[in-house]
């Protein structure tokens, strides 16, 4: 249970209400150190509202959300405008409808995601102007961070296309890439292997994974993939209505009767029958 | 054999019947515009009211011209129907190769050769005319041409700050221009402080209102910012107008003093201009300078606007026109960003601004309505937003080709002497806006080139890039 021992994301009653919908409700989970965190339930349990509220697209209406950082920096996420959430606490996400800047080429996507380091040797512009300070330095390393991004992504020969350009996969990886580039501590992935063939779904896998045991980036995800929840996941939290009805390791989630309940809506002695038909 | 040849023939068949088809559509459609037409003519043109000999008014019916007119749009709608028929049976071409750099369109070609040339025309216009026109007093005429040119030229480089490259439509541009005028002719007439020292306050006056307007605009996106910012232009006219105790109100600051050469000044006395360098002492001395000032000044606008591309500011501002959602996930302060770019605009028009005043000596609100944004913004989406040559370009067709429309001597030889080719000006202006929107909806240059390059450097087509919400 290393989620409990240390853990980066600390949600505590988090509720979020739209007038009179309440799209989350009191819901706590833990995220831990250099896990992989899925996120799943049915469609419109509030996963996504939960990643809005996490990377601050949305104030909660109650509730405290913490991260705690390797060094003992804490910052509660609620009260953080959204771009010091990612500046200051690293927290990075994607996008479950991609969003890139379509319009400029890949490597500068990658760029605009190290932004703030960038703008401070540039000595906010003033000094970038005149030519004088780092900045020159400071872009050559922006670039070569761009560029081990690029070659992990497999996305090296397209660096000079316009995202825009780019197979729907591989703007997928784009994204993952781009967010990675601010240094995350925590990485949200809003259904990263949504429209990905099998074969890109497992190179996903292997990217994922390298990004947790290499770079020791704790990594939160959305996902209805259920090949990717099981094979990556070391726990796994499930909404359903706004509320978590499971949390646990993948194997513990698997076998948890509510959670087949909520997607599979059958009695219990139907379940070992359709279990089988989908191959869960 | 005979199975091979069926299709073919077939096929052959099929296209003989849709070409008789399209000829009858394209009549059909001709026959429909030449109607709308002549609805259009009916209250318009057909009738002509005159004084008759008793100052009567007398209508005089002009169906000639009606029916000329009519078989005009006739003739035309015909041609386009079948060019633009035969144009649609043709295999489309690739997407791909609209970033291929051999696919380039000609005006493409030209911003890539035609820079030098560009430049190499607009630092020695003075000298060329001069040439051409064989004196300095004869020459007067061209030079302020040039002069009211580059200026509408770095107005749209510094409009393209915020429209082109930040994607935020700013249709109050002309108050930064009238903030920058006023600045430097109330600086110099109550303080009398020279116009170098104005001109970088004027500059950060300017900047000071773009980040006032900025902070209410922030939330607002598209439409909403627009009309906020037009009202925001008109708001600065209405109090230059109302304002009289310090602003003299309708009848304007007049007796600005004149440029001077970096203190000495332009006239005929001991210590002016002429006498310290020799020459003869003539009046074009000071406009011929004046026009290297402003052309000084347009190029440190482009210096900068490049320079800023370059930087995380520029990138930011792309970032921010083409997803704001996904800037703020990336720990890029919004608000800052956008104040920072309508601050950036608001400075060189401000420049501007104070250039204009020390050319005219006369500042007036009549000069800054909204006509002036909507010409500046004009010269912005003509050029291709964030493309600078483009920009460039935009300004000298939209203020160069209505001079050029006074000076067109043969048309008098067509229509007769009573004819003036320069009232036509906004007819003419409007029908090349409307061809550009049918060919070039994206303005002339509509490539944008990416600010950094791993290994290559290509041209990114403008279908891709986004026009900001605004």
């Amino acid at each position: 249970m290393r989620w409990l021992a240390d853990a980066v994301l600390t949600v505590e009653h988090l509720t979020m209400r739209f007038g009179g919908l309440v799209a989350v409700s009191d819901l706590s989970f833990r995220a831990g150190r250099r896990d992989i965190t899925a996120i799943i339930g049915p469609n419109g349990a509030g996963k996504t509202t939960v990643f809005n509220c996490i990377t601050g697209f949305y104030k909660p209406t109650e509730g405290m959300i913490s991260l705690n950082q390797e060094n003992g920096a804490t910052f509660l996420l609620e009260r953080l405008p959204g771009h010091r959430i990612a500046w200051k606490a690293r927290v990075a996400r994607t996008f479950q409808n991609i969003r890139l800047f379509s319009g400029m080429t890949v490597l500068e996507n990658l760029l605009v995601a190290q932004h703030n380091p960038l703008m401070i040797a540039s000595g906010f512009t003033f000094l970038g102007v005149l030519g004088v300070g780092g900045y020159a330095q400071a872009e050559r390393q922006a670039i070569e961070k761009a560029s081990y991004w690029l070659e992990k992504t497999r996305l090296v020969d397209r660096a000079d296309d316009p995202a825009g350009d780019l197979p729907y996969g591989a703007q997928r990886r784009l994204e993952i890439a781009r967010a990675m580039c601010t240094d995350p501590v925590l990485l949200c992935l809003d259904e990263p292997a949504a429209g990905l063939n099998p074969r890109e779904s497992t190179e996903l896998n292997q990217l994922l994974k390298s990004i947790r045991d290499e770079h020791g980036t704790s990594i939160l995800l959305i996902e209805h993939d259920m090949s990717v929840v099981m094979e990556i996941s070391d726990h796994v939290v499930v909404l359903d209505y706004g509320t978590k009805i499971s949390d646990g390791t993948p194997r513990e989630v698997r076998d948890d009767q509510r959670v087949i309940a909520a997607y599979l809506g059958v009695e219990d002695e139907e379940v070992a029958v359709v279990e089988a038909e989908v191959g869960v | 054999m005979d199975a091979a040849a069926t299709p073919t023939l077939s096929a052959s068949q099929a296209r003989v019947a849709r070409r008789t088809l399209d000829l009858a559509k394209a009549l059909k459609e001709a026959a429909f515009w030449a109607l709308i037409t002549l609805g259009l003519s009916i209250p318009i043109l057909s009738f002509r009211t005159d004084q008759g000999q008793s100052n009567e008014l007398i209508l005089r019916p002009r169906w000639g011209l009606v029916a000329l007119l009519c078989a005009l749009v006739f003739a035309l709608r015909l041609i386009g129907e079948t060019v633009g028929s035969h144009r649609r049976s043709r295999p489309a071409r690739p997407q791909a190769l609209a970033t291929d750099p051999s696919q380039l369109s000609a005006i493409q070609r030209i911003g890539t050769f035609g820079l030098p040339v560009f430049l190499g025309i607009a630092v020695t216009f003075p000298l060329l005319i001069y040439l051409g026109k064989g004196g300095l007093s004869e020459s007067r005429y061209w030079v302020d041409l040039g002069i009211l040119i580059l200026t509408y030229v770095m107005l749209g480089w510094g409009l393209n700050i915020v429209v082109g490259l930040a994607g935020l439509l700013d249709l109050g541009y002309v108050a930064f221009y009238a903030v920058g005028a006023y600045a430097y002719a109330l600086l110099a007439t109550t303080y009398g402080l020279s116009f170098w020292i104005c001109l970088p306050l004027a500059g950060i006056l300017a900047a000071f209102w773009g980040i006032l307007l900025g902070f209410p605009v922030l939330r607002l996106r598209g439409d909403y910012l627009a009309i906020v910012t037009l009202a925001f232009g008109e708001i600065i006219r209405l109090v230059l107008i109302n304002w009289v105790a310090l602003t003299n109100g309708g009848a304007g600051i007049s007796s600005i003093p004149r440029v001077s050469f970096f203190g000495i000044p332009f006239n005929a006395d001991d210590d002016g201009f002429a006498k310290v360098f020799g020459l003869e002492f003539h009046p074009m001395h000071r406009i011929i300078f004046l026009y290297y000032l402003i052309l000084v000044l347009a190029l440190i606008t482009n210096f900068v606007t490049l320079r800023l591309r370059k930087l995380p500011v520029g990138r930011a501002w792309e970032a921010l026109r083409e997803d704001e959602i996904a800037c703020r996930s990336l720990g890029i302060n919004t608000v800052n960003t956008k104040l920072t770019a309508f601050a950036m605009g608001a400075m060189f028009g401000g420049f501007a601004g104070s250039f204009f005043a020390v050319r005219q000596g006369f500042v007036s609100p009549e000069s800054f309505n909204f006509l002036e944004s909507a010409i500046i913004l004009a010269i912005v989406v003509l050029g291709g937003m964030g493309s600078q040559f483009g920009v460039a370009i935009a300004a000298v067709a939209l203020i160069g080709g209505p001079e050029l429309l006074r000076n067109l001597e043969f048309t008098k030889h067509i229509f007769g002497e009573g004819f003036d080719p320069n009232e036509y000006r906004l007819l003419i202006f409007g029908l090349g806006m409307v061809a550009m929107m049918v060919w070039r909806p994206r303005g002339l240059i509509a490539t944008r080139e990416p600010s950094v390059i791993l290994k290559e450097r290509k041209s990114i087509a403008g279908s891709l890039v986004k026009e900001g919400h605004g």
